[in-house]
């Protein structure tokens, strides 16, 4: 017998006014033991919603409609509520998507692993607390002996995605539920936590659902794949045959979604109509920071003199991992965190470094474009409020003249008139963007700052944001700081990289020059990170040089030296982390700064 | 990190204090007629006023008497009634002996009103927030939310009317004389406690109900019921560690109200408590006896939320434990 049967299930949505709306429309599958089975589809798909079925759990809002869900042959939908409760933790245990949020931040660590095991009497404290060692120890979690006593807030983000993990093996669960767990992360964290997920699934025996839209990332840990679409199963086999012989339209379209390795010539060719004399945006030498002190210097630097400019309607895309400062240097560039050195130039002329210093016409020129739409977004206002605010604010139209422009404005970026009159929660993810940047567009912008505005959309969803931005940017000439910690989507859409490391620029140039050899070396563990969509993928990748040095180490920002140091493959002791890299010139606009020569860069690149 | 906000916020205290003793001085002295008027009343010639004021000390400019007023205050001397109290006629009672029985009084009624609300309204609350839209929830929220709306005056009058007129049960004059036994002192009081204790519950239960039910919807909370943890738990353990900060901040403002708000309360009962002495005071302009009061008003406000201020800092883990 199966782990886990699920039999025909239905799930439907009750609306306030009572419209029924089905979510899961009659799926079967099964889950033996000690096999990893993969939910993917894209968000709506009722992945997820299936997924906690097995926990006999549905969100609020949701109830079951029909079906069973067989878990050692007793149905969790119907089974007594104090058994349901017992089953939890205790013979499955789930993941959550964001560790972040899953973790009460006011206990500790330790509590909240070993709680489950000990509430359900599989081990006492004193048992519960040395297996937790144990996994930490598995997990590769650092300092494993003092981790339990610390809090959530106290470790970093792939740290307590990896705790989720201990938390829900401490009590030795038949079936994992694990659900988008590397979505939120950057590429290197991301294999981190994955490569620790698959030894820990291996080691203790345990079958997983393993929930996400992410074919790459199904290839490296999945034995068998269910593609769902609308609340039904498309098409379900092994991992090798659905990923080399998909036979279900959706499925291939799946596979179309996701985008090949980022590598050169997969951008437009940067076109030279709109270059002028001076570039749309430029930073130079900016250093910045957060804890201002009364010398106008910082407690915690964060950027170190930041050369870059954005030529007029190009895309310069801003890599790194979380930690390097992306985000940072947006905000400098729009005055919400003024740099204390350094100057930002708007046309050539200085801009004032902070925004109550600007002018109105400087802040309408540069928009910022959050990641979070949803938090971006005032949920109290309608569309057309949204919208129509800075129009009134930037450009004084009022009326008839306002809505025009507003219509206008939706119409660019692809919605329907009628969502003028709606609310943000009437909209799904991907049209919320659109808001949100029909809200940056408004103020008719020269350069848009964008933040990792894919980043929370599945793929499909995704590429037509991308898709909007190129048409956007070919229409209006307006320039674009596109920061990602997703190489892919900037090598198809940048025209320029710059790769931030630490709060430095470590290498930047045309797109093309940047992902062909030579490599700065921390350019390359970003590109070989990305996960590609063959089975066995990621053991290849771990073998590497590059993987070996820069794998489970973390972002650490220093004054003296290459920041890189302590994760480079070619790091020089003595030099390296001595003296600041100098700026070796590659090409025309191409710079990599590193202690190595020129040479040495193209022969490590090409082995 | 802890240490030093915590000091921060012991200084904004002090300097709250501080603009407070500016505003009571400015506001009292910006009131039409002054004691010296009251006291002479009729025969009031000038020569007469000018020497009482020479006489109290009246005639020296205001920063003047304000330093000295300040340096008193700060060292616990209260100085002379000017009036004396109404009743005992003449000027020249110490304000702390007036003030002393007084303050005694209102401690006294709010400490038990505090020592009964506290504790039922949080557990209402929590109760509330463990089952909402129960049957049980709802009849909470009805009736506190009727409680809210309801002003304290027309709660204590109707109390007045129900218990004491009608039913004769209680007596509708809180005095604070001979008492016999404890049980006739909370007799003696029972309607100003109860007035009291609807007023606050009603606050504090909605606000510890909206508090807890906010860290509810948390993903955390939703990992803890799919962990398998007993709704009781995940209440207690939980949400409640979570919901601390804001329970207490309510708390703390609901007790400040209580010390320093109870002046309709103290007048409708005719109890002999801090709020009446203050305003009779206004009454026949003994402006250090008002000026008293007031700070003694404000510095239990200012302590209260002091308390309530480190409470939040002290059960925040991010405080606690810096990285």
């Amino acid at each position: 017998m199966a782990l886990l049967e699920v039999d025909d299930l239905h799930i439907e949505a009750r609306s306030e006014q009572g419209e029924v709306l089905p979510i899961v429309k009659g799926v079967s599958f099964e889950v033996q033991r000690g096999e990893v089975m993969a939910l993917i589809g894209e968000s709506g798909s009722g992945k997820t919603t299936i997924a906690l079925s097995s926990l006999g759990y549905t969100k609020p809002g949701l109830e079951f409609a029909g079906g069973e869900v067989r878990l050692d042959g007793r149905d969790v939908i119907t089974m007594p509520s104090l058994e349901r409760r017992d089953m939890r933790g205790r013979k499955v245990a789930y993941l959550a998507q964001s560790a972040a949020a899953t973790f009460n931040p006011a206990l500790t660590i330790g509590e909240q692993v070993t709680e489950s095991a000990v509430l359900h009497g599989i081990l006492n404290q004193e048992e519960a607390n040395r297996r937790a060692e144990e996994l930490y120890r598995t997990l590769e979690l650092p300092d494993p002996d003092r981790l339990g006593r610390r809090y959530p807030h106290q470790v970093s983000g792939g740290q307590l995605q990896r705790l989720m993990a201990a938390m829900a093996l401490c009590g030795k669960p038949d079936l994992l539920v694990l659900d988008e767990p590397t979505t939120a992360l950057d590429v290197t964290t991301q294999i981190e936590v994955l490569k620790a997920f698959k030894r820990v699934i291996k080691e203790e025996g345990s079958a997983a659902i393993y929930v996400t839209h992410d074919l790459s990332v199904v290839a490296q840990i999945a034995d068998h794949i269910v593609v769902l679409y609308a609340g039904e199963v498309q098409e379900m086999g092994t991992a090798d045959d659905v990923i080399s012989r998909p036979t279900h339209d959706y499925t291939r379209r799946l596979m179309a979604a996701v985008r090949p390795p980022p590598a050169a010539g997969q951008g437009d060719a940067a076109s030279e109509e709109h270059l002028r004399d001076s570039p749309a945006l430029e930073t130079r030498k900016v250093n910045a920071g957060y804890g201002r002190k009364l010398d106008g210097s910082v407690a915690m630097k964060v950027l170190f003199d930041i050369d870059v400019s954005i030529e007029r309607g190009q895309v310069v895309g801003v890599i790194g991992e979380s930690g390097c400062g992306k985000s940072t240097l947006a905000r400098v560039m729009a005055g919400l965190t003024p740099a204390f050195a350094g100057d930002v130039l708007l046309d050539g002329s200085r801009l004032a470094a902070s925004v109550p210093e600007r002018e109105r016409d400087e802040l309408r020129k540069v928009q910022f474009v959050f990641q979070m739409a949803d938090t971006a977004l005032n949920p109290k206002q309608r569309i057309d409020e949204i919208i129509g605010r800075p129009i009134e604010f930037y450009l004084g139209l009022k009326g008839e003249a306002k809505r025009k422009r507003v219509l206008d404005l939706l119409d660019m970026v692809e919605l329907p008139y009628e969502f003028a009159g709606r609310y943000p929660e009437e909209l799904s993810g991907g049209q919320k963007q659109r808001v949100n940047l029909a809200r940056a567009l408004a103020a008719d912008p020269e350069v848009l700052l964008c933040d990792e505005v894919t980043s929370a959309l599945d793929t499909i969803v995704g590429a037509n944001v991308i898709q909007l931005l190129r048409s956007l940017k070919d229409r209006t000439g307006v320039s674009f700081v596109f920061i990602s910690h997703d190489l892919s989507t900037v090598a198809s859409f940048a025209d320029e990289i710059v790769v931030l490391y630490a709060g430095r620029v470590v290498e930047k140039g045309p797109v093309d020059e940047v992902l062909s050899p030579p490599f700065h070396p921390y350019t390359r563990l970003l590109i070989s990170s990305v996960p590609e969509l063959r089975v066995g993928w990621m053991e290849e990748m771990l073998a590497t040089s590059t993987a070996q040095a820069g794998i489970d180490r973390v972002v650490q920002i220093t004054e003296v030296g290459c920041p890189y140091y302590d994760r480079c493959p070619l790091a020089v002791p003595g030099t390296c982390n001595e003296h600041t890299a100098p700026e070796r010139r590659i090409a025309e606009r191409h710079f990599i700064e590193c202690h190595r020569e020129i040479e040495e860069l193209v022969r490590f690149s090409h082995n | 990190m802890m240490f030093r906000m915590i000091m921060r916020r012991l200084g904004i205290g002090v300097v709250t204090l501080w603009v407070v003793s500016l505003l009571m001085f400015a506001g009292t002295e910006i009131l039409p007629g002054d004691v010296a008027e009251i006291m002479l009343g009729q025969e009031a010639t000038p020569e007469s006023l000018a020497a009482l004021r020479g006489k109290l000390g009246l005639d020296k400019p205001a920063a003047l008497r304000y330093l000295e007023w300040l340096g008193d205050m700060a060292t616990f001397d209260l100085g002379l009634s000017l009036a004396g109290h109404s009743g005992t006629g003449g000027g020249g009672a110490t304000i702390e002996v007036l003030i002393g029985a007084r303050l005694q009084n209102t401690l006294l009624l709010s400490s038990i009103v505090a020592a009964i609300s506290v504790p039922l309204s949080v557990t209402l609350g929590l109760l509330a927030a463990m089952f909402p839209t129960s049957l049980y929830d709802r009849t909470v929220t009805f009736t506190t939310l009727c409680l809210v709306a309801v002003p304290e005056f027309f709660i204590a009058t109707m109390l007045v009317l129900i218990l004491a007129v009608q039913l004769q049960w209680l007596p509708s004059i809180a005095t604070m004389t001979d008492f016999e036994s404890v049980w006739d002192m909370l007799r003696s009081l029972s309607l100003p406690i109860l007035t009291l204790c609807f007023v606050l519950l009603a606050q504090m239960s909605r606000m510890t109900r909206a508090a807890v039910l906010n860290v509810m919807s948390s993903p955390y909370i939703e990992m803890a019921i799919l962990k398998g943890v007993p709704r009781r738990r995940i209440i207690l353990r939980h949400a409640l560690f979570n919901a601390i900060g804001p329970i207490v901040n309510i708390i703390a403002l609901n007790l400040a109200y209580l010390v320093s708000g109870v002046v309709i309360v103290e007048v409708i009962f005719a109890f002999p408590g801090l709020a009446k002495l203050m305003v009779d005071g206004v009454q026949v302009r003994d402006m250090p006896l008002v000026q008293a009061c007031g700070m003694i008003f404000c510095a239990t406000y200012v302590v209260l939320i002091l308390i309530s201020d480190i409470a939040s800092i002290v059960s925040n883990p991010r405080l606690r434990h810096p990285k």
